[in-house]
């Protein structure tokens, strides 16, 4: 029967392709990276696309920012602004109009000069309310853009962008803000090619072709030569960038690595040079490793948990501080996150750009138990029960299964878990269907107002059901009318009082940028954004040392 | 049998259309849409998103227009991945899923099947005990164990192969390959080995041998044919079971195949790409299921003229 | 299906004479009695785990964190230093219990399906399949994330989504076995001396094609238990601080270099609960073997 006499050449042959496969893996890409330059750099997943007006990840960020340039960029080092395809920008005196000067080096990679009229032409396109651009509120600084990106005015001109010739941008803000200029490395405020888009379909097309290497035109220090969809994207250094002699690299390969326990393994081979992320458990034997491969640093990001204050029994703001109170934040930080984290006592991460939060509480086991008790809950006596949902995660579900247990042994009160999958859970805390949800904010910008204006009674990420009329008028106004960096501090830890004394959320801890990056990898600096330019990273072939 | 074939194909389309129909209410009914995310988006804008995908408008509207892009071939634009269609990911996935399954196939029968029936040739002995014990092992390791374990001991600690990829590097499909044929293995093992003892113990069987003919061609002519019958019931909804077993595995090793996108579509409520995978899927399901009716039918002779007779 | 073929399926299964014969031979089966042993002694555990279990399963001791095996904690802790044996001895009840009840849930319809569309055939067959197919092609996740929110969470409807996923290659098998027998000739025979379909399909039929439904269970009850350990995993499962044991083995998993106990003992009961259903199910297939009895 044939059926049964094939089998046998099949079975040959796949074994002996096994062995033929098995006998050399070849050069690992770390080595080869190391000899002619070109990174290799864990992404940690597919980026959606690499349009900036459409996209809204991290790891979409991290390619963006390799094949687009703001007018002023992030100094890795110092997180303060340097030029990027401004060359210089001057203030007004009332500090409301910035006059940007484009540096006439700036050339898209078609070879194209970048033009004052191609950032109106985008930030229209970044704003057009047909866009679906979800980080347009980027630009809401700018004088009416806020209200041509909610359809209000359809008249561009009245923005307050404008091109005064084509190497001159003048830009008009509503009030004077202190981080506008930070927010002009963000993907959002970035300019495209409009000849390119205008190609390849209408300007606010979210789906059109203009974003595949083929096709892309940036003015950024790479550009793609090729995307693999969930296999790789490949950028070589750009020939048309205005700074290229800086840029260090020959070219950059972006894995999609969404598996990061395989991942780590992939550098542990040599396949990559800098990971995304490191397991939680592997942590440990990295950091006893003499010449770690693994960074650590604080990050501006804060891990917390929503109350819904408009439901007992966390309407009563003794039961919520009482749960604050009893959870030992330093023995959750040191043992089930490893200490990757800092204990949080307030939303905004200490030192913001200088800013430190009020601290008004720490792990005080009594205290909460008289709190629980004036509540009309001693010793979890007609304790209504509550439940945490969090999405599913690993991180999120050992928080909620230490904190369960530490609200059941302190307050003697029974917390049920409730995992969700991501789109439930995010309706969930939409709907303010919910007693506790786990959230995490990371900085836009580092400014405190990106923290604390979370919470202002109309805030959309608000989610607690928190509304207090001075608090909006802090954040909202008085803040922006200080006169200089500390009475406007000082204006944001009033602010801050009143939210911890209310204590709408439970902040758990701040967070880290935990990577592993390869010996061979220089200047990638540790930064509270975790932000990298890649213009300034290279290689240092160790090989070539040893020979 | 020709007439079976097409009469079958035609019993495919109203499959397809009824999947293609609940498919597409269903998904409508999961909490959460395609564009919510974990910061809040204005409401301005979500309303621009819904109007470029045509979700604002009424559902029977959104459902027969689908249909009728449909009847052009067109699966629709991706609501995660803008500027993807969903034919474009289904057809950079597709081939690598194939490829994946294909190979875990054959491990999964080589492997399993000649285990399976040697052990069924010596019930009880030592030759019949370690393929099953082999088998269980294969059985009651997941993927999600097998698939890292392997990877720690063949690419990390002895590195003969690449730990992730596909087609990237040289004996990078090697791993994948047999940490997802391994659990077949194991069911193609125990089931054609309980198949051929079945088969074995009949009465043609023991006439066969009765008549003298030699043990090889008792087998091979008559007692592989039934004995492999549950096999065969098994391996077509098998392989269209791989595209969404693929998901493990290919979340694991990296690859870039459709099992990723069917499972994570799900999950991002990704209405097109929900719908185009499992169009895809369902269309396999029919054509393998098909297929081992085909055979089981190739392979029972009795079946066989009945089948030419078919309604 | 009628209620009163119900009864006789039941009757096979439980009857007197050959029931009793069927335990004679099991009896015999040294492999499948000690499987039979350990399965009961699993269950027994599982059922009186809150008297028994060394600690309280929600325990903690954040300080300890993962320890091996120590003489505190005989199979160790994991990283929030609960105690693991606590830990697989409530495990085991999720586990035991989704995977016989979803197995039984796919194992009835599955098998009444599979066996009814196998030996009605022609059309009632067509359609019956068909419809096999839709399910079979439907996005399960989807399936799983409305079940969980229009119901809410519920170990019983697990069981129930479970084996609704699991019958339908059950079905398919079942058919085929069918098909198969229905050509036989004692099954000829029955029809030549006029005995009614009903009666043939549950006395000469089911009891035939009980060899390759019985391996077929034996192998669903572990892939039952992964299913729910993979869906626990996505948030579409049990919730924590509750277990079971694949859950344990898909986070032991991931800590199987740092922390290899948390992996191998879970894995262990696994295991040993499998090679004892493997066992008894062999046993039974041979006990049961009508053809067997009759040499």
């Amino acid at each position: 029967m044939i059926f049964f006499r094939q089998k046998i050449p099949i079975f040959s042959l796949a074994f002996s392709v096994i062995l033929i496969a098995s006998c050399d893996v070849g050069e690992g890409n770390v080595d080869s990276g190391n000899r002619l330059g070109i990174l290799h750099y864990g992404n940690g997943s597919e980026p959606q696309g690499l349009d900036p007006h459409v996209v809204t990840g991290v790891p979409e960020n991290h390619i963006v920012r390799a094949l687009f340039e703001g007018l002023a960029v992030k100094n890795p080092y110092t997180l303060e602004p340097e030029p990027g395809v401004a060359e210089r920008w001057i203030f007004s005196d009332d500090k409301r109009v910035i006059t940007f000067f484009l540096n006439p080096n700036a050339r898209w990679s078609n070879g194209d000069p970048v033009q004052a009229s191609d950032y109106v032409w985008s930030w229209q396109r970044a704003l057009d309310p047909a866009m679906g651009n979800q980080y347009s509120y980027m630009l809401f600084p700018v004088k009416n853009a806020e209200s041509f990106a909610k359809g209000k005015i359809s008249d561009f001109e009245k923005v307050g962008v404008k091109a005064l010739d084509q190497r001159t941008l003048e830009v008009t803000l509503n009030e004077p803000t202190p981080y506008f200029i930070q927010l002009l490395d963000h993907y959002s405020t970035f300019a495209v090619h409009p000849p390119t888009i205008k190609k390849f379909g209408m300007s606010t097309d979210r789906y059109t072709k203009w974003t595949r290497a083929e096709n892309i035109v940036g003015n950024g220090p790479f550009v793609m030569t090729e995307w693999k969809l969930n296999r790789r994207i490949v950028v070589k250094k750009s020939p048309t960038y205005w700074d290229r002699d800086k840029v260090g690299l020959n070219g950059v390969v972006f894995y999609p690595t969404e598996n990061s326990v395989t991942e780590e393994r992939m550098f542990r081979v040599g396949q990559l040079h800098y990971t995304a992320g490191v397991p939680l458990d592997k942590i440990p034997i990295y950091r006893d490793m003499e010449n770690t491969p693994y960074v650590q640093a604080p990050y501006l990001g804060t891990y917390y948990y929503l109350l819904n204050t408009n439901k007992k029994p966390l309407n009563d703001v003794r039961v919520r501080q009482a749960l604050s109170l009893s959870i030992d934040r330093d023995i959750l930080t040191s043992t089930v996150l490893q200490g990757t984290a800092f204990p949080a006592y307030s939303i905004t991460p200490p030192d913001t750009l200088g800013y430190y939060p009020p601290r008004l509480f720490g792990y005080d086991p009594d205290k909460a138990k008289e709190l629980i008790a004036e509540a009309g809950y001693p010793d979890g006596k007609n304790w209504p029960g509550i439940e945490i949902i969090y999405n599913t995660s690993e991180a999120h579900r050992k928080i909620a299964v230490a904190i369960q247990q530490m609200w059941s042994s302190v307050l003697n009160i029974q917390v049920t878990l409730s995992n969700q999958e991501w789109k439930v859970y995010l309706d969930s805390v939409d709907q303010m269907e919910f007693d506790i949800a786990r959230r995490g904010w990371i900085g836009d910008y580092v400014d405190p107002n990106n923290f604390l204006d979370l919470f202002i009674s109309e805030g959309g990420n608000n989610s607690t059901g928190y509304a207090n009329a001075v608090y909006d008028d802090l954040i909202l106004k008085k803040s922006t009318k200080a006169a200089d960096r500390e009475s406007r501090y000082q204006i944001f830890y009033r602010a801050e009082t009143m939210l911890m004394q209310a204590m709408p959320i439970i902040p758990i801890y701040t967070y880290t940028s935990k990577h592993l990056i390869h010996r061979s990898v220089k200047g990638l600096p540790s930064n509270l954004m975790d932000s990298l330019n890649l213009k300034y990273v290279w290689l240092e072939d160790l090989e070539k040392e040893d020979r | 049998m020709i007439r079976f074939v097409v009469v079958r194909i035609f019993q495919a389309l109203p499959v397809i259309l009824a999947v293609i129909t609940a498919t597409f209410f269903l998904i409508r009914m999961a909490p959460g849409g395609p564009f919510d995310s974990e910061k809040a988006v204005m409401p301005e804008v979500k309303a621009a998103l819904e109007a470029q995908y045509k979700l604002d408008r009424p559902i029977l509207d959104q459902y027969f227009s689908y249909l009728a892009d449909l009847g052009e071939g067109d699966f629709g634009p991706s609501f995660k991945y803008p500027g993807r269609s969903v034919n474009e990911l289904i057809a950079a996935g597709m081939p690598v899923t194939a490829e994946l399954g294909f190979y875990a196939l054959i491990f999964a029968v080589i492997v399993g099947g000649l285990s399976g029936v040697i052990a069924s040739l010596h019930p009880n002995t030592w030759r019949d005990h370690l393929p099953m014990t082999f088998a269980m092992i294969g059985i009651c390791v997941p993927s999600f164990l097998l698939g890292p374990s392997l990877m720690l001991l063949f690419g990390v600690h002895l590195d003969w192969f690449p730990v992730s990829g596909w087609g990237d590097i040289p004996g990078d499909k090697v791993l994948p390959s047999i940490t997802l044929g391994a659990a077949y293995a194991a069911y193609v093992s125990r089931l054609s080995r309980a198949g051929m003892l079945e088969v074995l113990s009949q009465d043609y069987i023991r006439t066969a041998r009765a008549k003298g003919l030699s043990e090889w061609r008792v087998i091979t002519q008559h007692a592989l044919r039934g004995g492999l019958m549950p096999l065969v019931a098994f391996l077509g909804p098998a392989f269209a079971g791989l595209l969404s077993g693929s998901f493990v595995v290919e979340t694991i090793f990296q690859v870039p195949g459709l099992g990723r996108f069917y499972v994570q579509a799900a999950f991002n409520r990704d209405y097109t790409m929900i719908l185009g995978t499992t169009i895809f899927l369902s269309t396999l399901i029919v054509i393998f299921n098909l297929m081992s009716d085909v055979l089981a039918a190739w392979m029972n002779p009795r079946l066989r003229s009945e089948l030419f007779n078919y309604d | 299906m009628t209620e009163q073929e119900d009864l006789e399926i039941n009757d096979i299964a439980s009857g007197s004479s050959l029931s009793k014969d069927a335990w004679i031979r099991l009896r015999k089966n040294r492999p499948a009695l000690g499987g039979l042993i350990i399965l009961t002694a699993f269950f027994a555990i599982a059922l009186f785990t809150p008297w028994i279990a060394p600690y309280g399963y929600e325990v903690q001791d954040l300080n300890l964190g993962a320890t091996g095996p120590s003489q505190d904690h005989w199979l160790g802790t994991d990283i929030f230093g609960r105690d693991l044996l606590t830990q697989i001895m409530y495990g085991g009840r999720i586990s035991l219990s989704v995977g016989f009840l979803a197995t039984i849930v796919a194992l009835f319809i599955g098998v009444t399906w599979g066996s009814i569309a196998g030996f009605v055939g022609g059309r009632i067959d067509s359609v019956m399949m068909r419809l096999v197919d839709i399910l079979y092609a439907l996005p399960f996740m989807i399936f799983i994330i409305l079940l969980m929110v229009v119901f809410g969470r519920n170990m019983l409807l697990l069981f129930l989504a479970i084996g609704a996923v699991e019958w339908l290659t059950m079905a398919r098998i079942m058919r085929g076995q069918v098909q198969n027998l229905r050509q036989q000739e004692f099954v000829e025979a029955a029809v030549a001396i006029g005995l009614s379909r009903s009666v043939i399909l549950v006395r000469h039929i089911i009891p035939n094609a009980i060899g390759p439904i019985i391996v077929y269970t034996t192998l669903t009850i572990p892939s039952v238990m992964l299913l729910e350990a993979f869906l626990s995993f996505l948030g579409l499962g049990i919730q924590p601080p509750e277990t079971s044991w694949g859950l344990l083995i898909a986070y032991g998993a991931e800590t199987m270099e740092e922390y290899p106990w948390l992996l191998l003992f879970p894995g262990f009961f696994l295991a040993v609960t499998l090679f004892s259903l493997n066992f008894l199910g062999d046993g039974l297939r041979d006990a049961l073997d009508v053809r067997g009895a009759k040499d």
